[in-house]
C-alpha cells in the first residue's frame, strides 16, 4: 500500500510538472534559424538549367545545400567539431558531391538532391594534401586523393580503391598538387623548397610512374600558393621577388627548366609584399583547363591574360577591381569582376573570357552595407538565357560571413548572416516605450516647475494619447477592410515598442567574427547590426547592460568589452543596444591588461551603471568616469569588494577598494594548482530575485535559506587523471571575506563540468569515470530554523556556517549546457534548462534536484511534496521544450524574466538560434488561448437577469402577500 | 540476483555519508585510513601572525603558534600570547576607525609524509572587521581549510556575535586574552547516487508484494462489486438518452458556446 501512495505521489507531481507544447501552440512564441558557418567552399549546380542547389561547406564542418532562390537549407549535414570533421575538399561533378573529411581521414559521396550518403571510405593514414576528379574520355570516372608521402584513386561510383602508390623521396619532397588533363595521366606536384619541382606521371589504369622529373626552381617555396595548371597542361607559377611568370608543359620531356617570362615585358608589376595570385578555370573536369587566367597584382588589382602558342597576352586589365571570378555555362565560359564603383557601392561586370569583351547590361550594383566588412569572395553562377545569352547571379561573401546573393541590376535576393553561426554571448534588453508611453513617463520624471505648466503638459498629453488612439483604431478599421494576407507583419526598428507584457525584447548578440547583432525576439528578425573591424580571432567579450530602457528620456546603453587572449589588453565599445549606434561618450583608454570586471549598483547623474575595470596592476578604472561618479565611489569604496582567480596558480584573493580608487589585497585562498586545477567560477546573476526566504517544512516550521549574494561557486579539477584518483572539487567561497563555506569532492568524477549556481543551491554535472556516466548533483545551503539577521546579509557579520544538504543523482544522457529558468520575481517554481548534444532542450524541474528528497517517504516528506529519491533522473519526452526544433551544438542558454511572473523567455544558441518561452509552473497568470468569453459572459448576463427578475417576482410576491 | 547483492554490497561501502561542518573543535578531515601512511610523529608548529594598523597598511607581528598534531586524527591546538597594553590600545583605535584585523598562515601541508616539501611560498590571509573583534571580546573561531592532500587552502576568521554596534569595550581585561576556537576542516566526500538503498528498497517491495499477495490486489479487483453496477447504471442511462433526447442534446450543445 505504501508503494502505491509513493508511486501515486510520484505520477500525482509528475502531472503538475508535465508541461508540453500543444500541436496548434508550434511557432506561436518559438523560432529556429539554422546556419552553417562561414562558408570555404560553395558550388552551383550547374548540372542543368533548372537547378537551384548550392552545394556548401563551410569552416564549421557543416556541408549543407543552399536553395539558390530563398537561400533556404535544403539538407544539411553537421559533423563532428574540431580537426577530425573538418572538411578538407569538396569536388562536384554530376550528381555528385565528392568530400575529403579530418584531414584526410574519410572519402564521402554524398548525393545532392536529397543530401543521402552514397558511399563512404576509410583512406589511409597521412596528411591530406590535394585531391581532384580524375577524368578519361570526357568523362569523370574516378577522384585522386593525394595525401603527404601516397596517392591513391577511387573509383567515383562505388569509392573503392583502385590503386594507391608510395611517393618517390616523399621525405625531402612536399608534394602539394595533383592534376589529371583527361588523358589517363595524373600528374602529382612537389616541391623542394628553393631547389626544385618534382613531377611524377602515373598512369590511372594501375599507378604504374611513367615518368618522373625535376625542374629547376630556386625561387619557389610553394607550389600551392604561386602555381595553377592552365591550357593543356602547363604548369604557371608566379613570383614576386623576380616580378616573372614562369611556365612549364608538364608533359614534355623536351623542356628541362621553367621558362621565365618578366611580367615587365607586359607592362605589369606585382605591388610590393604582395604575394600574387593566379585563377584558372576548368569548365570540365574531364578536360584540361582554359588558356585564360586571372592574375591578381594587388588587393585591388587584376588582369585577365591568355596563353596563346607559348605567349602570354594581357586580354583585359581590372584596375581597379577587388574581386574576380570565373563561371561556365554550357560551352560558354564568362569571368565576372567586381570593381568599385563609388565609397558605398561596387559594381559587378560580366566578361567573356577568351576575349575579355564586356557583355551588355550585364552590370549587378552591390551595396556595401556600412555596418559590414568588405566583400572578400565571390562565387558566380551563370546561366544561358532564352535569347542564348549569358545571365548569371552573384554570391558575395564579406569579411562578416555574410552571404549576400544578389541577381540583375543589383536586387539582393537573400542573404545570410552567418556570423550567427557562433554567437559567443548575449543579452536581452528591453525595448522602449512608445512615443506616448514615453511622453507619459517623461512628466513623472521631470522635477515640477509650476502648477500650471504642469497642468498644460497633463493636458497636452492626455491629448496625444487620444490622438494615438485614435490613429490605433482608425488602423484597425483600415486594415480590417483590406484581404488578410496584405496586411504585412513587417517589423521595423521604428515600430518596436514594449508590449503589455515586456515579452518581445531586443535579443543583442555577439558573435566570435565581431559582428554584433540585434534581433527582435518575438519573430527573430534581424534589426541591426554592426561589424567591428580588427577583432583578434581569439578574443574574448563580454557585454554588460550600464543604463536599461527605464530611464528615458536617456537611451539604454550597452558596454561590450573586447579582450586580447594572448596579451589580455582590451577596449571598450559603447553602443544603443535598441538601434545599434555607436555612443558619442568617450570611452577610458586601457593601457594594461584587465583582469576583472565590476558592474556596481552605483549610478551616475545619468542613471548608468558604474563599470569598474581593473589591471593586473590592480588599479581601477571606472568607466563611466564623471566627479559624480568618483564622489560616490569615494563614499562607498569601503564597501566594493571584488576578487581576483589566477588558475595557472590556484589562487583567488580578494581586494577592497581604498577611498583613493587603489586597492588593497584581503584576502588569500591558494588551491595547489599541481593537486587540482580551477576551471570554472561562478557567482549568481545579479537579476536574480529569491521570492521566499525559507522553506515550509512538513512540520509547519521553516527552514530559512542561506541566500549569500557574494557566494561564488568554484570548480576545480584534479590533474591527476586516473579513473580512481581523479575528483571534482566544488568549493563555496564568500567573495567578500575569502571565506570558504563549503568544500566537498566528489571522487572518480572528472569534466567537463557544467554548472549552475543560483538562489541557495548549486547544481553541476560531472562525468563519472568509474561507472562511465553523467551524474547530477545539487548542493543546497541553509541557515537552519533561525535566521541570523533577518532584515540584511551582510558577508561580514554572518558567523555561523550554513547547513550544506547535498544529493547525486544519474542523468542517462551526456550534456552541453545548463542553465536556470529566471523570472520577474522569483515565485515560480525554477526549472533547469539542459542542453543536449542532439539538439534537445530539456526542461528539468529543479523539484527533481532537491537533496531533502527523502529515501524513505514519511508523513512529513509528503506535506512537502517531496518526491522520494530515485538514483536516477528521469527523462520525458515532453519536457523538451523545443519539440522537433533540435539546435545543433547548443553552447550556451540564456534566459531572461519577462513582464509576466510566470514566464521565463529562453533562447539557445549554438550552431542554430532557437528562441522561447518557458512556464515552469504553466500559465498561472494567464487565461488560456481556448478559454471561452463567450460561455463566460453569457453565464453571467444569465446569472444578472436571473437575479434581475427573480428579485421582480419577489417583489410581487411580497406585495400580494402584504394585501391578503 | 547473486551478483545484485554483491554489487549492492560494493556500492554500500563506497557510498559515504555526508559529512556536515563541525562547528567547533577538532575535526575529523574525512579521509579514509588508506591515504595517510602512519608514521612516528611528533607533530610541528606553524606561526599564526596578525596585523591591525591604523593606517591599513599591514605588518604582521607573532600572534601565537599553530601546534599539529600528526597521525591520523589532524588536530591543532593554538598556543597565544595575551596582547600588551600597547596593543590593546592600537586594536581599539583600529576599531573606532572601522579598521581591519587580519591574520595570516604560512602555506604549509599537514600531510605526514610531505615534511619535507610542507613549507610552500607564500601566506593565506583572512580578516575581520576590527570593532567585531573588539565587540566580541577577543572571542573567534578560525577555521582552516585544507584540500584532499592536506594542504591548507584557505584560512577564516569570524567573530562571534559579528555584528558591529558601536558598544564601548570598557574593560580592559576583556582584551588581553583570546578566547579562540580553532579547526581544521577537510573537504566533505560529495555523495555519489545511492543506488544500494534504492534496490535494497525495491527488493523489500517485491518481497513483501510477494508475501502477501492479498493486500496487493488490483483497485478493480477490489472494488469490482461497487463498480460494475454503476458502470451499468451509466450505460442504461446514457442509453436512454441516446434514444429520447437526441434532438435535445444537440440543441443544449450548441448554446453551450
Amino acid at each position: 500500500m505504501a508503494w502505491l501512495v509513493v508511486r501515486l505521489a510520484i505520477s500525482v507531481s509528475l502531472l503538475y510538472t508535465a508541461s508540453a507544447v500543444f500541436e496548434d501552440q508550434v511557432g506561436k512564441f518559438d523560432w529556429r534559424q539554422q546556419f552553417i558557418g562561414k562558408v570555404r567552399f560553395a558550388l552551383f549546380d550547374t548540372h542543368s538549367q533548372a537547378s537551384k542547389k548550392l552545394l556548401v561547406a563551410t569552416d564549421k564542418n557543416v556541408f549543407a545545400s543552399l536553395n539558390s532562390r530563398t537561400g533556404d537549407l535544403f539538407w544539411r549535414h553537421v559533423d563532428k567539431t574540431g580537426p577530425e570533421g573538418h572538411i578538407d575538399v569538396l569536388l562536384m561533378y554530376g550528381q555528385d558531391a565528392v568530400v575529403v573529411v579530418g584531414n584526410g581521414r574519410l572519402l564521402r559521396s554524398w548525393e545532392t538532391t536529397v543530401g543521402g550518403l552514397k558511399w563512404e571510405t576509410v583512406l589511409d593514414t597521412g596528411s591530406f594534401q590535394a585531391a581532384t576528379l580524375v577524368g578519361v574520355q570526357d568523362y569523370v570516372k574516378h577522384v585522386a586523393v593525394l595525401k603527404k608521402s601516397a596517392i591513391s584513386l577511387h573509383d567515383l561510383s562505388s569509392g573503392s580503391q583502385i590503386w594507391v602508390e608510395n611517393l618517390p623521396d616523399s621525405d625531402t619532397v612536399q608534394y602539394q598538387t595533383i592534376y589529371s588533363g583527361g588523358n589517363g595521366l595524373v600528374f602529382v606536384l612537389g616541391v623542394v623548397p628553393n631547389s626544385h619541382i618534382v613531377i611524377v606521371e602515373y598512369k590511372i589504369e594501375d599507378g604504374e610512374i611513367m615518368n618522373k622529373k625535376s625542374v629547376e626552381a630556386a625561387w619557389m617555396s610553394s607550389l600551392e600558393n604561386s602555381c595553377t595548371v592552365i591550357s593543356s597542361g602547363i604548369l604557371l607559377c608566379a613570383d614576386q621577388i623576380t616580378q616573372s611568370l614562369y611556365t612549364l608543359p608538364l608533359q614534355s620531356a623536351e623542356q628541362k627548366e621553367m621558362r621565365q617570362i618578366h611580367l615587365q615585358t607586359l607592362d605589369l608589376e606585382v605591388a610590393s609584399g604582395f604575394q600574387p595570385v593566379l585563377t584558372s578555370t576548368r569548365p570540365n573536369p574531364a578536360q584540361p583547363p582554359l588558356s585564360e587566367f586571372f592574375l591578381q597584382l594587388s588587393p585591388d588589382h587584376h588582369i585577365l591574360l591568355q596563353l596563346k602558342d607559348g605567349l602570354i597576352a594581357p586580354l583585359r586589365d581590372f584596375n581597379p577591381s577587388y574581386l574576380a571570378a570565373f563561371a561556365t555555362s554550357g560551352e560558354r565560359t564568362v569571368a565576372a569582376v567586381m570593381s568599385p564603383k563609388n565609397d558605398t557601392a561596387c559594381s559587378i561586370n560580366l566578361f567573356s573570357a577568351d576575349t575579355g569583351r564586356r557583355h551588355l547590361d550585364t552590370t549587378i550594383i552591390y551595396h556595401m552595407d556600412p555596418n559590414g566588412g568588405k566583400p572578400n569572395r565571390l562565387y558566380v553562377h551563370a546561366f544561358l538565357k532564352k535569347d542564348d545569352s549569358v545571365g548569371y547571379r552573384v554570391m558575395v561573401q564579406t569579411e562578416d560571413h555574410t552571404l549576400t546573393f544578389l541577381q540583375q541590376p543589383g536586387r539582393v535576393v537573400w542573404m545570410r548572416e552567418e556570423a550567427l553561426a557562433d554567437v559567443v554571448t548575449m543579452e536581452m534588453v528591453d525595448l522602449p516605450f512608445t512615443g506616448t508611453q514615453a511622453e507619459l513617463e517623461g512628466e513623472f520624471g521631470k522635477k515640477a516647475d509650476g502648477l500650471l505648466p504642469m497642468v498644460l503638459k497633463r493636458l497636452s498629453s492626455q491629448f496625444i494619447l487620444l490622438q494615438a488612439w485614435l490613429a490605433h483604431l482608425w488602423k484597425l478599421f483600415y486594415d480590417a477592410r483590406k484581404p488578410r494576407s496584405s496586411v504585412k507583419n513587417e517589423v521595423t526598428i521604428d515600430i518596436l515598442s514594449r508590449d503589455e507584457f515586456n515579452l518581445q525584447k531586443m535579443m543583442v548578440m555577439v558573435t566570435a567574427s565581431g559582428k554584433l547583432f540585434g534581433i527582435d525576439s518575438k519573430s527573430g528578425t534581424i534589426l541591426w547590426k554592426q561589424y567591428l573591424e580588427n577583432i583578434q580571432p581569439n578574443s574574448v567579450f563580454k557585454l554588460i547592460v550600464q543604463r536599461t530602457t527605464a530611464h528615458f528620456p536617456h537611451p539604454p546603453q550597452c558596454t561590450l568589452l573586447i579582450k586580447d587572449k594572448d596579451t589580455g589588453l582590451g577596449s571598450l565599445y559603447v553602443f544603443n543596444p535598441i538601434f545599434g549606434k555607436k555612443s558619442q561618450i568617450s570611452v577610458p583608454a586601457l593601457p594594461r591588461p584587465v583582469l576583472q570586471t565590476l558592474l556596481l549598483p552605483v549610478i551616475d547623474q545619468d542613471y548608468a551603471k558604474v563599470l569598474l575595470l581593473i589591471d593586473d596592476q590592480y588599479k581601477v578604472t571606472a568607466f563611466p568616469s564623471t566627479k559624480n561618479v568618483l564622489q560616490q565611489l569615494q563614499d562607498t569604496a569601503s564597501s566594493i569588494f571584488f576578487y581576483l582567480v589566477d588558475s595557472s596558480q590556484g589562487k583567488l584573493s580578494g581586494f577592497r577598494l581604498r577611498k583613493d580608487l587603489s586597492t588593497e589585497l584581503i584576502w588569500e585562498v591558494v588551491i595547489p594548482a599541481e593537486v587540482q586545477k580551477i576551471v570554472a567560477v561562478k557567482g549568481k546573476r545579479a537579476n536574480e530575485h529569491v521570492h521566499s526566504q525559507g522553506r515550509v517544512m512538513g512540520d509547519r516550521s521553516v527552514l530559512y535559506k542561506y541566500l549569500n549574494p557574494n557566494l561564488l561557486a568554484v570548480i576545480t579539477e584534479s590533474t591527476d587523471t586516473h579513473q580512481e584518483r581523479s575528483f571534482v572539487g566544488i568549493f563555496l567561497i564568500d567573495g567578500v571575506t575569502g571565506r570558504i563555506v563549503h568544500e566537498a569532492v566528489q571522487r572518480k568524477a572528472r569534466g567537463p563540468v557544467h554548472f549552475v549556481h543560483s538562489e541557495n543551491w548549486v547544481v553541476y554535472v560531472y562525468w563519472n569515470s568509474k561507472f562511465r556516466r553523467n551524474e547530477f548533483s545539487v548542493l543546497e545551503l541553509f541557515e537552519g530554523a533561525e535566521l541570523y539577521n533577518s532584515t540584511v546579509f551582510s558577508s561580514l557579520d554572518r558567523p555561523h556556517p550554513p547547513q550544506v544538504l547535498q544529493q547525486s543523482y544519474i542523468f542517462p544522457a551526456p550534456i552541453s549546457t545548463l542553465e536556470a529558468t529566471l523570472t520577474e520575481k522569483g515565485i515560480t517554481s525554477r526549472h533547469l534548462l539542459v542542453g543536449l548534444p542532439s539538439g534537445n532542450i530539456l526542461s528539468l524541474p529543479k523539484m527533481f534536484l532537491d537533496p531533502r528528497r527523502p529515501e524513505v517517504v514519511s508523513e512529513q516528506s509528503r506535506e512537502e511534496n517531496l518526491i522520494p529519491y530515485a538514483p536516477e533522473m528521469p527523462i520525458r519526452e515532453e519536457w523538451f521544450i523545443n519539440y522537433n526544433q533540435t539546435v545543433s551544438r547548443v553552447r550556451g542558454i540564456y534566459t531572461a524574466p519577462s513582464g509576466l511572473e510566470s514566464t521565463c523567455l529562453v533562447v539557445a544558441y549554438g550552431l542554430d538560434i532557437y528562441q522561447t518561452r518557458v512556464f515552469p509552473s504553466k500559465q498561472f497568470d494567464v487565461l488560456k488561448d481556448d478559454y471561452d468569453y463567450v460561455l463566460i459572459s453569457s453565464v453571467l448576463f444569465g446569472l444578472f437577469f436571473a437575479t434581475m427578475i427573480s428579485k421582480r417576482l419577489a417583489e410581487v410576491k411580497l406585495l400580494n402577500r402584504a394585501w391578503r | 540476483m547473486a551478483t545484485i547483492r554483491v554489487l549492492s554490497l560494493i556500492l554500500s561501502v563506497l557510498s559515504t555519508t555526508t559529512l556536515l561542518w563541525t562547528q567547533s573543535g577538532e575535526c575529523n578531515n574525512g579521509r579514509r585510513s588508506g591515504d595517510a601512511v602512519e608514521t612516528d610523529f611528533s607533530g610541528f608548529s606553524v606561526p599564526l601572525e596578525h596585523s591591525f594598523e591604523l593606517d591599513d597598511v599591514p605588518r604582521f607581528r607573532l600572534r601565537g603558534a599553530l601546534q599539529f598534531r600528526g597521525g591520523r586524527e589532524n588536530g591543532v591546538h593554538l598556543s597565544q600570547n595575551q596582547l600588551s597594553e600597547k596593543d590593546r590600545n592600537t586594536l581599539k583605535d583600529v576599531a573606532a576607525v572601522d579598521g581591519l584585523y587580519r591574520i595570516r598562515v604560512p602555506r604549509v601541508s599537514l600531510q605526514v609524509d610531505r615534511q619535507t616539501e610542507r613549507q610552500s611560498e607564500g601566506y593565506l590571509t583572512a580578516f575581520v572587521r576590527a570593532c567585531s573583534l573588539v565587540e566580541s571580546h577577543l572571542s573567534d573561531v578560525i577555521t582552516l581549510h585544507t584540500d584532499v592532500s592536506g594542504y591548507v587552502i584557505g584560512i577564516s576568521i569570524v567573530t562571534i556575535p559579528g555584528s558591529c554596534r558601536g558598544i564601548e569595550v570598557e574593560d580592559e581585561v576583556d582584551l588581553e586574552v583570546f578566547n579562540t576556537t580553532i579547526s581544521v576542516v577537510a573537504p566533505v566526500n560529495a555523495p555519489a547516487p545511492e543506488t544500494a538503498p534504492y534496490i535494497e528498497r525495491m527488493e523489500q517491495e517485491m518481497e513483501k508484494k510477494g508475501k502477501n499477495p492479498q493486500e496487493q490486489k488490483s483497485f478493480f479487483a477490489k472494488y469490482w462489486m461497487y463498480i460494475v453496477p454503476l458502470v451499468l447504471f451509466l450505460m442504461m442511462s446514457g442509453a436512454q438518452d441516446q434514444s429520447g433526447g437526441g434532438a435535445g442534446g444537440g440543441a443544449a450543445n450548441g448554446g453551450g458556446r
